[in-house]
């Protein structure tokens, strides 16, 4: 279709006898291309490229949570987390002084950074030690993971009252993530702490 | 002295090659390719910062929508016709070769396990049309439970993946972190898009 014969042309002159005409073996391929690309673009569209990212939770065996561990007073801090995505904090277990903060990084992030800070010094010291090469892969972790579990280390308690929504808690647990904390629970949240939350509520509208 | 003929060049060019590499890119599309799977409400996950990947297999898959009701998905032909059985001992609902078949195919469980046999008689077109109520899992008829449990026994290897709504009230996922703790599943996954970066 597309192959334009020429040599042919003006040698079929010379000769009397006719002879059948020699067809082109040759076949056009643009519209397979055509079509080729076309399913491309086509699979490259319905494909899911980006597989979805998960994070890791344990929970503590339900049977013997009760008092399993004690938290130290100095070391605990509470979280609970709210409708219209307010966080209510505070520190210590018996004395709770309840303030109100958001998902921000000048809010909740800022707070846990401060609380946070003996832990991360070591930390970025250790990460310091390891981009120097003076200690290998595997003895990095594990002093990681002695840092983040230091019985002095902060102590997260994570609550939500019903109003919260899903998005609560995963972005709390990143928090947790960002901040380097590696002590942290997901723990149900008792009732004199939802009262304390609606006398602060009533308090000061917001 | 007549002028120099410039040979006249044919301006067909030649396609195989492109067609080749056409295909050849068609046929790595294919094969890479996994078609999003039919999921009965539309889901949008929470993003976060977490960079661990979902394992491919092996993974029971717990939904919950904006509007807190909450499904179930597990992988696996074999693994489903299995499951259906177990189920169907235990709540002792009996079910044909064709409903198990088309167990098998549907995509997420939605419904609560009195309505199911009713709902795979029905025609694949008339399926799309049933609302579905969601899979009760309060404290009085946990039957996410009882799927979570069976599933597992079938194959212990399975991991929970939650995967929830944003707006998704958390009362639901304290529910059903509560059953899974029931059914002795203490380790499971948050599903979660990547974080994008937004300044605020």
């Amino acid at each position: 279709m597309a192959e334009m014969v020429t040599s042919d042309s003006g040698g079929s002159k010379k000769h009397k006898k006719v002879r059948g005409k020699k067809l082109s073996t040759r076949v056009d391929f643009t519209p397979m291309v055509d079509l080729g690309f076309l399913l491309i673009t086509f699979f490259m569209l319905t494909t899911t490229m980006s597989k979805p990212k998960t994070m890791e939770i344990n929970m503590p065996v339900k049977d013997k949570t009760a008092d399993s561990t004690k938290i130290k007073e100095s070391t605990a801090m509470t979280i609970i987390l709210s409708e219209n995505n307010r966080i209510y904090y505070y520190f210590g277990i018996t004395d709770p002084q309840i303030e109100v903060t958001n998902f921000k990084p000048t809010g909740i992030r800022k707070i846990l950074l401060e609380k946070n800070d003996p832990q991360l010094i070591k930390i970025n010291s250790l990460k310091k030690r390891f981009n120097n090469k003076e200690i290998d892969e595997e003895e990095f972790k594990k002093e990681l993971v002695a840092i983040k579990s230091d019985k002095d280390a902060l102590m997260v308690l994570i609550k939500a009252d019903d109003k919260a929504k899903y998005r609560n808690l995963v972005d709390i647990l990143d928090e947790m993530n960002i901040t380097n904390i590696g002590k942290y629970a997901i723990v149900d949240l008792a009732p004199q702490e939802l009262e304390l939350i609606q006398n602060l509520k009533g308090g000061s509208p917001s | 002295m007549p002028a120099v003929k410039v040979p006249r060049k044919s301006t067909v060019i030649d396609m195989t090659a492109m067609t080749d590499v056409a295909f050849l890119l068609l046929t790595f599309f294919m094969l890479t390719t996994k078609f999003k799977p039919d999921e009965p409400v539309n889901i949008n996950t929470p993003s976060s910062i977490s960079q661990i990947l979902l394992p491919e297999k092996d993974i029971i898959q717990i939904l919950i929508a904006a509007d807190d009701k909450v499904y179930f998905e597990i992988d696996g032909k074999f693994t489903r016709i299995a499951l259906l059985e177990r189920m169907g001992e235990k709540y002792q609902i009996s079910f044909t070769d064709a409903e198990k078949n088309a167990f098998a195919l549907i995509g997420t469980i939605g419904l609560p396990i009195s309505q199911l046999k009713q709902y795979l008689d029905l025609s694949p077109d008339a399926r799309k049309k049933v609302v579905p109520s969601g899979i009760p899992c309060d404290s009085t008829r946990n039957e996410l439970g009882d799927w979570v449990h069976q599933a597992r026994l079938s194959n212990p290897a399975f991991r929970v993946a939650i995967k929830g709504d944003s707006e998704a009230s958390y009362t639901v996922v304290k529910q059903v972190i509560a059953t899974l703790q029931d059914k002795k599943v203490n380790k499971f996954n948050f599903i979660t898009s990547q974080e994008q970066p937004v300044g605020d």
